[in-house]
Parts: C-alpha cells; sequence; structure tokens
C-alpha cells in the first residue's frame, strides 16, 4: 500500500499566470471595410488583441487629380478640386483660388472675400458633423450618425439654394465667387445654423459625458505636441496635442483679420480630445458666419476683370469686347504668368496647400496638392502602436482620413 | 418615374421559360418578397459615399424601401452598390467580391464615376463598372440627389418582380472530372 | 522674418544655397545644392525651428537639364515663417536625392509619393516603395512623357458594346 500521497504543494502565482506561448496573426482590413472610410488597406499584425505592428496600403482611390489637372484650362480645375475633400469642397476650391490668383497677382473684392469665408465655414461645419456622425456610428451610437446627418442636410439645403449643388459646389472663380446670395438667404442660414446648433447640443448631450464613448476614446490614440510636429500634423488633430496654429490666426487670409474667434487647444492629443475639436469649432464657425452676415457690405462679387472674369450677359450680348471675352475665356480658359507660388488655408483638416506651376499658357504645369490628411494617416502606425485592435477605430475616425484628397 | 420594364411574357417561344400557372405565381412571390428585402453591400469609395449615407439617415430613408441593412459580408447580401469611383488597384478586390456574392444578386452603379468613370478618363480609374461586373441599375449624378438614388432603387425593385424566379434554378452541372490545365 | 532665415542660411552654406529669390506674393525661396540638402534641413530644423515636417513635391521640367526638382515648402510655427527651398535633381545618375525622414519623420509618405509619380529615389528612406499606384504598374504617371491615359488594368476588362445593350433606360419615359 502506497503512502498516502500529501497534495502536491500549491503553485506559485507565477507558474499559475504562466503564459501561454503565442504567434502573432496577420489580419488584413481590407479596401473594402466598413470602417476604413473610403478604401484604405491596413494590414495588422496582432499578438492577441494588441496590435504590434500595421502597414498601410492606400492608393485604392487614386484618381489621378494632378495629372487630369495639367490637362484641363485652370478654371475647369474647380470640379476637380471639389472632389478632393468631399465633405467640404468649398474650402478646396477657396484653396486652389487663392493660389491661382496668387499668381495672377489679383486682388479679389471685398464682398466676394466674405461670401467665401461664409461658404467655407458652412462647409467646415458639415465636413466636423460628417466627422462626428461617423465616429459616434462606428462606436455604436447610431442616433448621433441621424442628428449629425439631419444637421448636415440642413446646411446643404442653403448651400444648394447658393451653389447649385450639395456637395461638390464648384462656387469659388478665379477672382470672385460665381453668384450673389439669392433673396432673404442670409435670415434662413441663421436660422438654419440656429437649428444646427440645438442638434449639436443633442450630440454633446449624448456623446460627451457618455461612459462608454469615453472609454474608447479618451488615452487612446494619443500623440504627444513634439510627436505630432515633428510627423506633420496639422488642424484640429495639431491643437488637440497641444500647439495652437491654425493658418486663419498664423497668416491670415481672406477677412479672417477683421474677424473675431478662438482657437481651441487641446490638452491630451487623444482621441476624445480631437472630437471635443471638432465640437468647439463648429460653434466658433457659427460665431465667424455671423460676424460676416453683420460685416458684409454690397458689392462686386467677382474681380472686373475680363482677361479672367466672365463678363456680365448685357455686356456680352451687347459689346465686341464682351463677346471677345466670353469667347476667350470659354475657349481657351485664362492666361496665368510663369512662375510658381504655393498658397495654403485652413480647411476643416488641417493645412491645405496648393503648389502651382504655370509655364504662361492655359493650363497649370504642376498642380501639386498638400493633403491635410496625409500626415495624419501616415502616422496611424505610430499612433496605434500596441494599442488594442478596438482602439484603432476611433483613432481611424477622429483623423478625418477623406480619401479623395489624401489619395488625390 | 418608373416606366414600364419588359415584364415576363405570358407566351415565349421555348418551353422552358414559360412561367405559367403556379410558376407564375410563385415567380411573382418571390419577386415580390425578393425586391422588398435588399441586403446591400455598400462598396463606398468616394464622394457618393456621402450622399448614400444621406440616403440611408433620417431624411431620404431607405428603410422604407427595405435596403437599409447593408450587410459587410458579401456572403450574407445580394445587392452589390458600388458607390463612387472605382480605380485599377481596387477593380480587383470589386471582381472578388462580385463573385463572393451568392445567387441571386444585382449590381447597382451609384454615381457617374461608377457607371462610365465620370470625368476621370486617366491612366488610374476604370471607365465604369460594367466593364469588370455586369450592372443591373445605373445611377448617373455626380453626386446624384437622394431622390435620385430612390428612383433607381425603385427601378430596381420594377426589375426584380419582373424577373424569372423560381423556386429550384435550372443550372447546368460543374464539369465533372479533372480540370484542364 | 523669413527674408531673415534666407539670409543666415546663404552664410552658413555659401556653396550649398544659392540664387535665393522672393517669389511671387512675397514667398522666400532659394535653391539647395543636392547633395546637402540634410544638412540645410536639419540646420532649420533645429537652429531655425523649422520643426513642422515640410510639404515636399517634384515638379517635371521635360526638355530642361536637370530634369526633376524636388520643392520642400518648410513652415516655422512659432516665428510664423515660410521657406521654399528647391532641389535640382537631374535624370541620370540613379536620379537620386537624399532623404530627409531623418529630420522629419513626416516627411515619409511625401518621399514616397515623389517616388512612384515621378521615379525620384532617396537614399535614406527606409521603406521606398509605391504609395499610389499598385506595384505592377510600369512607368511613373506623373512625368510629361507618360500618357494620361494610359491604363494598366489588372483585372481583363469586359466588352461593354453598346448596340448589345437592350432597351433599358433608354426607353424609359
Amino acid at each position: 500500500m502506497t503512502a498516502p500521497a500529501h497534495s502536491p504543494p500549491a503553485p506559485s502565482a507565477q507558474e499559475n499566470d504562466a503564459p501561454l506561448p503565442v504567434k502573432r496573426m496577420v489580419v488584413n482590413l481590407g479596401p473594402s471595410h466598413p470602417a476604413m472610410h473610403g478604401v484604405t488597406r491596413a494590414v495588422v499584425e496582432l499578438e492577441g488583441e494588441t496590435i504590434r505592428a500595421m502597414k498601410l496600403d492606400i492608393g485604392f482611390l487614386h484618381r489621378g487629380f494632378e495629372k487630369s489637372c495639367e490637362t484641363v484650362t485652370w478654371g475647369q480645375c474647380f470640379p476637380y478640386t471639389d472632389r478632393l475633400n468631399y465633405v467640404s469642397s468649398i474650402m478646396n476650391n477657396v484653396g486652389f483660388a487663392l493660389a491661382v490668383e496668387k499668381l495672377c497677382r489679383l486682388e479679389v473684392p471685398e464682398r466676394a472675400r466674405y461670401l467665401r469665408v461664409v461658404t467655407s465655414e458652412l462647409h467646415r461645419i458639415c465636413d466636423h458633423l460628417t466627422l462626428v456622425g461617423a465616429m459616434a456610428m462606428e462606436l455604436g451610437a447610431g442616433t448621433v450618425f441621424f442628428f449629425a446627418i439631419e444637421g448636415r442636410d440642413l446646411i446643404w439645403d442653403r448651400l444648394t439654394e447658393l451653389c447649385g449643388a450639395r456637395l461638390t459646389s464648384n462656387y469659388a472663380r478665379i477672382g470672385g465667387v460665381s453668384r450673389d446670395l439669392p433673396e432673404g438667404w442670409a435670415d434662413k442660414t441663421l436660422r438654419t445654423l440656429d437649428r444646427v446648433a440645438e442638434l449639436c447640443e443633442e450630440i454633446h448631450g449624448l456623446l460627451t459625458r457618455n461612459r462608454i464613448f469615453l472609454d474608447r476614446t479618451r488615452g487612446t490614440g494619443r500623440v504627444p505636441r513634439q510627436d505630432a510636429i515633428e510627423l506633420g500634423f496639422t488642424g484640429p488633430c495639431l491643437r488637440a496635442s497641444g500647439e495652437a496654429y491654425d493658418v486663419r490666426k498664423a497668416f491670415p487670409y481672406l477677412v479672417y483679420d477683421r474677424l473675431d474667434f478662438d482657437i481651441p487647444v487641446g490638452a491630451n492629443g487623444d482621441n476624445f480630445d480631437r472630437y471635443l475639436m471638432r465640437m468647439e469649432e463648429m460653434r466658433q464657425s457659427d460665431r465667424i458666419v455671423r460676424q460676416c452676415f453683420q460685416q458684409m457690405q454690397p458689392g462686386e462679387i467677382i474681380v472686373q476683370d475680363f482677361r479672367y472674369a466672365l463678363p456680365p450677359k448685357p455686356l456680352v450680348y451687347g459689346t465686341i469686347e464682351g463677346v471677345m471675352a466670353h469667347f476667350k475665356l470659354v475657349m481657351e480658359g485664362i492666361k496665368v504668368p510663369a512662375g510658381e507660388a504655393y498658397s495654403y488655408t485652413e480647411a476643416a483638416n488641417g493645412e491645405l496647400g496648393f503648389y502651382l506651376v504655370s509655364d504662361g499658357g492655359g493650363r497649370p504645369y504642376k498642380l501639386g496638392l498638400r493633403a491635410p490628411g496625409w500626415p495624419m494617416l501616415a502616422a496611424l502606425p505610430f499612433m496605434t502602436k500596441d494599442a488594442l485592435l478596438a482602439d484603432l477605430i476611433p483613432t481611424f475616425d477622429s483623423i478625418n482620413m477623406i480619401g479623395g484628397e489624401v489619395e488625390q | 418615374m418608373v416606366s414600364e420594364l419588359d415584364v415576363v411574357p405570358a407566351i415565349t417561344t421555348r418551353r422552358e421559360e414559360a412561367l405559367t400557372g403556379l410558376q407564375g405565381l410563385v415567380s411573382k412571390g418571390l419577386g415580390w418578397a425578393r425586391k422588398y428585402s435588399i441586403f446591400q453591400y455598400p462598396f463606398v469609395t468616394a464622394c457618393c459615399g456621402m450622399e448614400y449615407m444621406t440616403v440611408s439617415a433620417a431624411r431620404y430613408d431607405l428603410d422604407r424601401f427595405g435596403a437599409m441593412l447593408p450587410r459587410f459580408s458579401p456572403r450574407q447580401a445580394d445587392m452589390l452598390m458600388v458607390v463612387g469611383t472605382v480605380n485599377c488597384k481596387q477593380a480587383p478586390i470589386l471582381r472578388r467580391i462580385y463573385e463572393q456574392i451568392a445567387e441571386p444578386k444585382w449590381v447597382v452603379a451609384f454615381g457617374v464615376c461608377a457607371s462610365s468613370g465620370g470625368f476621370y478618363d486617366n491612366y488610374a480609374t476604370v471607365q465604369g463598372i460594367d466593364r469588370i461586373v455586369p450592372v443591373d441599375v445605373y445611377i448617373p449624378g455626380c453626386p446624384p440627389r437622394p431622390e435620385q438614388v430612390i428612383d433607381g432603387i425603385m427601378l430596381l425593385q420594377r426589375k426584380i418582380q419582373d424577373q424569372a424566379h423560381r423556386l429550384v434554378e435550372p443550372r447546368p452541372l460543374p464539369p465533372s472530372g479533372a480540370h484542364e490545365g | 522674418m523669413s527674408k531673415a532665415v534666407i539670409a543666415a542660411l546663404l552664410e552658413r552654406f555659401p556653396d550649398a544655397v544659392t540664387d535665393a529669390y522672393e517669389g511671387v506674393g512675397g514667398d522666400d525661396c532659394a535653391f539647395v545644392a543636392k547633395e546637402r540638402i540634410v544638412e540645410v534641413c536639419r540646420h532649420l530644423r533645429e537652429v531655425e525651428r523649422f520643426d513642422l515636417a515640410p510639404y515636399i513635391t517634384a515638379v517635371d521640367y521635360l526638355g530642361m537639364e536637370p530634369r526633376f526638382e524636388v520643392v520642400y515648402n518648410l513652415v516655422s510655427i512659432p516665428r510664423s515663417a515660410r521657406v521654399r527651398l528647391r532641389v535640382k535633381v537631374p535624370e541620370g545618375d540613379g536620379c537620386s536625392v537624399p532623404s530627409v525622414t531623418g529630420v522629419w519623420r513626416g516627411a515619409d509618405w511625401f518621399e514616397r509619393y515623389c517616388y512612384d509619380m515621378y521615379g525620384i529615389r532617396f537614399s535614406g528612406h527606409p521603406d521606398l516603395r509605391r504609395l499610389f499606384m499598385y506595384d505592377e504598374f510600369v512607368g511613373h504617371p506623373l512625368r510629361k512623357d507618360y500618357p494620361l491615359r494610359g491604363r494598366q488594368p489588372l483585372v481583363p476588362e469586359r466588352q461593354v458594346d453598346e448596340n448589345l445593350r437592350g432597351p433599358g433606360p433608354a426607353t424609359r419615359d
């Protein structure tokens, strides 16, 4: 008979928690994926649920913007620029127009500058609403999506009355804008902005102190200030990391130096700060639009130089010079003097830059675009290093990658 | 609005295509069921995606047509809605997803870039997705207004209703024996 | 403010930085020799505080020698200054420029873009591969001698013949 076996000694805490051998798994978040806004391919190497490495593959929406623009006239580039950052297309139009006007040394009339600012800020509100709605929807808050899309639709109704199109507005022209405000538009827009502000309050109430939203966005995707600057961040993402750089304040253009607005700056640089940045910037844009309506005076909306702007129809039908100018402008486009220029504006996502090279002819020789979303997207592997796979989703949302501008 | 499309003819020249009597009723019933429960695979690429978001949201509600629920797996979907520009790099992916969707399937080309390439006629884009997959409904517009999209969906519903649906689809048997090559 | 930066550069690197000029609209620009660009950029980043990663792009001056030009648009946030540096890159001899990713990590994708679209190689770049085009693509699309419609399809395309399409939307309404 064997001696009664005493129970083996209790395993120590370390032995109990001995980790199982793991192998890294490569998961492909493919180009056609609901959370990859548009088409981006993220190949993540996972250890459990933690991302150890990530490789981004883009180019699935490359539409040849620069090469297309080299083959059309300067005025015909506007629809191409519309479709860059397609949620805030007027900003792209204005940015391109400013670059061409810099090369041509044109002075844009006062009212045109105010109109450009008003429409740009309305589209900035649309961009931020889209981001907040998409981010909330992907984190599970479907109601916020409906509120945001409703707010966006209301603003688009106003912009349809002004520009003719909801999304791809094609509003700016070289030397000014294409049409003036319809009757009573300013009042209607102010009422629309009131309603949008109400919707934003509802979104605030649903998200900003929501436990689930806070847990998923606070602390994730953190980018320290120095890293953000070195990686080339601009716009709300840079300001969320603590650097107060806004092109509208640092290098004022159009009429931003006459307007009174604040720049929100974040503290942590995580996803929650980027979300709060967008909510606060919507309020500031609302302020800007209201001030513009007060300060705006009646006047011309496009430069009165028939080498660049289409003459008014009575002159086209009545005078020889009008007909000739119209014909030349439509058939051949404007002639921009040879040279190069880089012009920068504060788009909804950051510093949008256009680098133009002209050879003196009617077509761009080179049209380079500094997409604001590019550095943020390129930094995504850095932002999600050693983060959970589930943290990739709010991070990807909050950097506002818009496929059209990132992939030109 | 939605016009009269070809209806399933009552008299046909080929015996196996005639759907009369009970088969006709079954076809109409299946068509009715399939058209009001479309599970879409939103293959969203570009700007038209914004209008897609709008048409699924509260104001222009696609849910009233039964076509709201997006299924992000091609195995669970029956309508491939290609929204936005498809370029040469994306084309193999579109083809593969189309092949993965089970029959019966329909393809909607949403937007003018998916219908014919739009104004991006250059080295990068495919001039219309019908060069890659067969398309049932083309919705032009850059981007199309939500009302246009709803018109397109209603056109697709009409087409689904009028197609020949059978409980058991006659299919050629797969070739038996070894693959050649 | 930016003029002072250019003047300081001219003084510090007299053989590398040449031909400073004021461009349209007050842009302050200078040409930089290809081999010394990393030095100049490092000086600008560390001493002159041009911290933000620059916007780097390339231009193809077909017919001129040297053919390519790589343009760096730098901005200094604390000093509110902007500077443009232009580096001429001849086509022969590997068509390469030293990479500035050692100075700013954010220059990474801009340089990959220049490689993909123009074929300019960046020596010292950690991961120089195509950005937008697929790997099977032959050529560099934004070069002036690449045709606009030079498609290289990955998937064999179906033939779409208009007269085979039956009565469809054309007979609507």
